[in-house]
């Protein structure tokens, strides 16, 4: 396994659990959806497995080598993150922002030389986000932001990528395209890829497997078409739903039909 | 970017260096550059180098220390509390110097403690202090509170720290409360080049921890968890941030006196002229700091001569409106 939480619980200050007692296993090449209502706990499940939270039980292994041993800076190197919105505090341009995401690969009074910058425009073209690279990220729309963040982390060449609620603040043009990318990413690069999302249709079109959560636990987790079911979504979020294979589609559909 | 970096610090350290020589050659006594570095006169019969090397030239070289010292301080806590009004001043900072030089100065505690008078180390454990109220505040922060919260527990603290002051200043005689606001509208007249290597300490020690920081600060403006997300030790670097600013921002305040507006304003109008990498911010800053302070408090000894006009004065008479302009103008 490639990245392994066991028993993971963390709870934010006094408050009731966050993350209560999740195992789970992520196999390299797998790309692994996160489903459940919100605040379930995919957040803080996301911000655990990549280290920066530290659980108060239980503990995430990378390759069998416990994320508590590692530096950041080699951690940076194989997990890559992109959260739910970035704010940016001062006038960075895109291009900046991207090269940013090549900080683990560089010594502290390194520049980056050609190697990160070709890194840097393979990222942007393949985002789609080329010709804003001199754009400053405060004038860009959010779906543009929201891809010029994904080249950033692409741009860390790590192995795994971890987002959360990537597309939610997207069009169905740009959830679109940001998922063709990552199963692009997947295949060409093997890339292993953990997004947390509330679009159900989305990760059955681009998730091998799921993990329900509900309530800080794991509800159920296992290949999508096993577990993506009309009474796991009763469970999850009290609607009764019609789950169906698409065939022209080529995956589950979820259409969502009445209170339950 | 090396180009960038090379092109940046060659213009700004230009700058710097014609105000801190020109700055020395205007004043009362109108002496002549070519005769100042005329070696063939010997320095005792040399009047001209005496003028500008033991009259002015500490003037200057201190307004250059003070400016690039609280330039520094000012573009670390913006970074750092993400807020563009974080500055030594808002941090409370100048408060705690304040206080500090106050209670030496009514207290007729003005003696002198290893060849540096005991009134600016008193204001520097003043700065240090509170920035230490704000270290602890920023620990907290860590179980979630907001920076806007940090910057108004700062504000809160300047405020307090005022009050203490002025009760201060009230219960004072005419004389003492004369001279502490002398001291509080600050004054680059350090007389001699003792306090300023006394200064040269916190703030080589300072400029060794910033020199680790321009990076990160980078990465720190995207987010703490984006940082660390990037391979940023956030606690780490926020701990040398911190120290570094304390120690260049008190370095400052107590060899000037607590000279408002630098602080916060610098690093804008660099940023808006290098952009934002803070690898040609932090350097650009100091370094445009060190020569705005310069060219105020040139200004200030001679606008009304011989009277002196505070420097404090003369930095938001110039500073506000070319802000103003760099702000408004078209892009």
């Amino acid at each position: 396994m490639l990245l392994h939480a066991a028993n993971l619980s963390f709870a934010y200050g006094r408050g009731a659990p966050a993350v209560d007692d999740v195992s789970l296993s992520i196999a390299s090449g797998a790309i692994v959806g996160l489903i459940g209502p919100n605040g379930s706990g995919k957040t803080t499940l996301v911000r655990l497995l990549n280290g920066t939270l530290t659980p108060a039980r239980g503990s995430v292994t990378l390759d069998g080598v416990p994320l508590a041993t590692l530096s950041r800076r080699a951690l940076a190197r194989r997990i890559a993150v992109v959260p739910q919105e970035t704010q940016v505090t001062f006038d960075f341009t895109a291009l900046e922002i991207v090269l940013m995401g090549r900080y683990a690969h560089l010594g502290p009074f390194t520049l980056e030389g050609p190697d990160d910058m070709s890194h840097a425009r393979q990222a942007l073209e393949s985002t789609g986000t080329a010709a804003l690279e001199a754009r400053q990220f405060a004038t860009l729309s959010g779906g543009e932001k929201q891809r010029v963040v994904i080249a950033s982390a692409l741009a860390q060449s790590s192995d795994i990528l971890l987002l959360d609620e990537p597309t939610t603040a997207l069009d169905i043009g740009f959830q679109w395209e940001i998922a063709a990318l990552l199963g692009r990413l997947n295949v060409e690069h093997g890339t292993t890829i953990v997004v947390s999302t509330h679009d159900l249709n989305l990760a059955a079109m681009l998730c091998t497997e799921l993990v329900l959560m509900k309530a800080g636990r794991v509800l159920a987790t296992g290949p999508t078409r096993d577990v993506l079911t009309a009474p796991n979504i009763r469970e999850l979020y009290g609607i009764d739903a019609e789950v169906a294979f698409h065939p022209r589609a080529g995956h589950l559909t979820v259409v969502p039909l009445a209170r339950g | 970017m090396r180009r960038r970096i090379v092109l940046t610090l060659a213009g700004f350290g230009v700058l710097t260096l014609v105000a801190c020589v020109l700055a020395p050659l205007v004043g009362s006594t109108s002496i002549s550059l070519w005769r100042v570095f005329d070696r063939s006169i010997p320095f005792a019969d040399n009047t001209d180098a005496q003028v500008f090397f033991v009259a002015r030239l500490p003037r200057v070289v201190a307004a250059a220390i003070v400016g690039a010292g609280l330039a520094l301080s000012g573009v670390v806590f913006q970074a750092l509390l993400r807020n563009p009004l974080a500055s030594p001043d808002t941090l409370g900072v100048s408060a705690g110097a304040t206080l500090g030089a106050m209670l030496a100065l009514t207290a007729h505690a003005d003696f002198v403690l290893l060849g540096v008078s005991v009134v600016p180390l008193t204001s520097f454990a003043g700065a240090v202090g509170s920035l230490a109220i704000v270290f602890v505040l920023l620990l907290a922060r860590r179980r979630g509170t907001s920076s806007t919260v940090l910057l108004l527990g700062g504000i809160a603290i300047a405020a307090l720290l005022n009050a203490v002051g002025r009760f201060i200043q009230y219960m004072s005689n005419v004389t003492d409360t004369f001279r502490t606001v002398q001291w509080l509208m600050g004054s680059l007249d350090v007389g001699s080049y003792a306090p300023i290597l006394a200064s040269l300490v916190p703030m080589g020690l300072a400029c060794a921890g910033f020199a680790t920081l321009p990076r990160v600060l980078d990465l720190i403006s995207l987010g703490e968890d984006a940082a660390e997300a990037r391979g940023v030790n956030v606690a780490a670097a926020e701990r040398i941030a911190l120290i570094s600013a304390s120690l260049s921002a008190g370095a400052a305040v107590s060899l000037g006196g607590p000279i408002l507006f630098v602080g916060i304003i610098v690093p804008h109008i660099v940023r808006l002229i290098v952009g934002a990498d803070h690898r040609l911010v932090l350097p650009a800053s100091a370094l445009f700091g060190a020569s705005f302070l310069v060219v105020c408090d040139l200004i200030a000894r001679t606008i009304v001569a011989p009277v002196e006009m505070p420097v404090g004065i003369v930095t938001a008479i110039i500073g506000g409106p070319f802000f103003l302009w760099l702000l408004f103008r078209g892009r």
